[in-house]
């Protein structure tokens, strides 16, 4: 139920890149989400506001945006987890090109996955026998802990190498290049592991692990980093790269 | 304004990263020491006089610090990147700081 007495102040970026914050009053209700917020603000006081989101059950990844600096899904973080002094600050996600007020450009993000070859490629020929992958295999496992990425960005927003250098592919491209090199069945490789040792590929990343502590599924592509680097090294020393 | 520093691995890249550039900017004053040599052994020996006094010393020791803590973390960073990761190597920033401040106290202990 909504307490009428209780009102927390929101300060929500309006605009393009050049824009700024605008304050807002709302009242607190017990069990909100980030994203109930902006929809009461969008539906009673300002039905110009913008912002993205579609599945509301952290499923689609669509929903992520800087709360109170840190990257979050608005659709699975509580206003009373993350509220500081009745006052919250929502910001679009760091490190993409602002299109309006709280939604960004997710281009880049998505280009950088077609430059780390993050599309399955099947094999040229007809298979004759399938690849028996069994569950308990250590590729496998390997592809399984970073299979489960929905390229929220939350990772590409916290990530200070990004921020540094616009090149670098960033943690969720080189995870997805990593599972894709432990799936046996895929047939991208050695152009793959060419495409994440590059300018902007992994050995940039600095392992300082901002993508695992923001990843929303707890996810660690520093770990699949740390994988790719060590497969570039290999392939470079058997002279396969 | 991003607040995302809050795991220690940030602080383990922020120190390996400006003790690196710490020790690069020494490294040319190092060698301008060893220099002094080719003025004189007493221009040397001047310069090693003053060296002996407590403040440069302890700065000394700092320098020494900075350099294990360098050189450990170095070996941290080798060891997540060439063997599988396991959650103990979260330790490994915990030992390369104590390492490296032990290092430093074990400097000045001698020092003195």
């Amino acid at each position: 139920m909504e307490d009428n007495q209780k009102k927390i102040r929101v300060s929500v970026w309006r605009g393009g890149e050049d824009g700024t914050f605008e304050s807002f009053q709302v009242p607190y209700v017990e069990d909100q989400t980030i994203l109930d917020l902006l929809t009461h603000v969008q539906r009673t006081v300002d039905n110009s506001l913008s912002y993205r989101f579609a599945c509301r059950v952290g499923m689609c990844g669509s929903c992520a945006m800087q709360v109170n600096g840190k990257p979050r899904w608005t659709c699975r973080t509580l206003v009373r987890s993350v509220i500081q002094d009745g006052e919250l600050k929502l910001e679009p996600l760091s490190n993409l090109p602002v299109v309006k007020d709280l939604v960004v450009d997710m281009k880049p993000f998505f280009d950088k996955w077609q430059e780390a070859k993050g599309r399955f490629e099947p094999s040229d020929s007809p298979v004759t026998e399938f690849v028996p992958i069994k569950p308990d295999d250590k590729q496998r496992q390997k592809a399984d802990e970073a299979i489960e990425c929905i390229n929220c960005g939350c990772c590409y927003a916290a990530c200070d190498v990004v921020e540094l250098n616009p090149n670098y592919l960033g943690p969720a491209a080189l995870n997805r290049a990593w599972s894709l090199i432990n799936d046996a069945k895929d047939f991208a490789n050695p152009e793959r592991l060419k495409a994440v040792s590059g300018d902007g590929g992994c050995q940039n990343c600095h392992t300082n692990s901002q993508c695992v502590a923001r990843c929303p599924l707890q996810l660690n592509p520093t770990r699949s980093i740390a994988g790719l680097k060590k497969a570039v090294s290999l392939a470079t020393l058997k002279g396969e790269i | 304004m991003k607040t995302n520093r809050d795991k220690k691995e940030y602080w383990a890249s922020f120190v390996q990263r400006w003790s690196g550039v710490a020790l690069a900017l020494f490294l040319p004053f190092h060698f301008v020491v060893l220099s002094l040599i080719l003025q004189g052994e007493h221009v040397l020996d001047g310069f090693l006089y003053w060296a002996d006094a407590p403040l440069v010393k302890f700065a000394e020791a700092g320098l020494v610090g900075l350099l294990a803590v360098h050189l450990l973390g170095g070996f941290r960073l080798l060891v997540i990147e060439f063997f599988a990761w396991k959650e103990w190597q979260g330790y490994l920033i915990s030992i390369a700081g104590v390492g490296a401040t032990a290092t430093g106290c074990l400097f000045l202990l001698r020092a003195f």
